[in-house]
């Protein structure tokens, strides 16, 4: 289970949302994913840390290689925790858009 | 579907928009009058605001009760800092749950828009890791925010 928190403080950093944003196109490595973004090594270290802390990314062994790359359990929790918050909003608004249409045509409603 | 988008700004920022089709000064004042709040900012299903406060001048309280009518409830406190009948208010605002949570900065702007109105929500939280935390708790009372998309992230 991921710590939601942990993933929105995460997201809070662009550089961090561009590294998932590359991971998304296809996993990469630590050098890989440094260069495009100019990042000394031990900085993209610690920005691919708080991701796989945060449960936004894993990565694997694969040789002598350790890829990237997004987990998906953790992406998908926070997308569905985004869509239920949307809804939740989405709610309130709709109930607006009434309240709006019933105060809005109170004038009219004497010429129907 | 949804009229609504939200992206987030920097790394303390939240932006909501959302279309009306109710001209702004319709909209503004279901913002600020008590009972039109009462009406619709509701949160979850089965949810209620048997008290409102909103008193909006400058300094003015907010306050907004709810219940699930099953003895839960929380509230929302505030004040009001500027507003500009009928297209701009500036107010302050924090939850308890029951301990208050960091004061988010909301400036929440009415503009015409053909016969409607779009509404533009502008939160500004104290740091990065209270947006964090209020967006992973659920905006507060799960129903102040919601997200678009994670800038194509999530969706692939």
């Amino acid at each position: 289970m991921i710590n939601l928190s942990d993933a929105f403080q995460a997201l809070a950093d662009p550089t961090r949302r561009a590294i998932l944003a590359r991971l998304s196109r296809g996993d990469a490595t630590a050098t890989e994913l440094a260069k495009p973004f100019a990042l000394a090594q031990p900085t993209i270290s610690q920005h691919l840390k708080v991701l796989t802390e945060a449960g936004l990314i894993v990565r694997s062994v694969d040789g002598t290689r350790r890829p990237c790359r997004l987990a998906r359990e953790g992406i998908e929790a926070v997308d569905q925790w985004l869509g239920a918050l949307r809804d939740a909003l989405d709610a309130n608004y709709d109930r607006l858009d009434a309240v709006l249409a019933e105060i809005t045509q109170q004038p009219e409603e004497k010429n129907p | 579907m949804s009229k609504l988008t939200l992206t987030t700004e920097g790394d303390r920022n939240i932006v909501i928009k959302r279309r009306f089709a109710a001209p702004p000064e319709a909209v503004y004042r279901a913002h600020i009058e008590p009972a039109l709040i009462q009406a619709w900012m509701l949160g979850p299903d089965g949810w209620t605001m048997p008290k409102c406060v909103s008193d909006p001048r400058p300094g003015g309280q907010i306050r907004y009760e709810w219940s699930d009518g099953k003895g839960h409830g929380f509230h929302l406190t505030g004040e009001f800092i500027e507003l500009s009948p009928f297209h701009r208010i500036v107010h302050v605002e924090r939850m308890h749950l029951p301990d208050p949570t960091p004061d988010n900065h909301v400036e929440t702007t009415f503009e015409a828009d053909g016969a409607g109105t779009l509404m533009t929500v502008r939160m500004t939280l104290p740091d990065a890791d209270v947006r964090s935390k209020m967006l992973a708790t659920g905006m507060e009372h799960g129903m102040e925010v919601s997200y678009s998309r994670l800038d194509g992230v999530a969706s692939r």
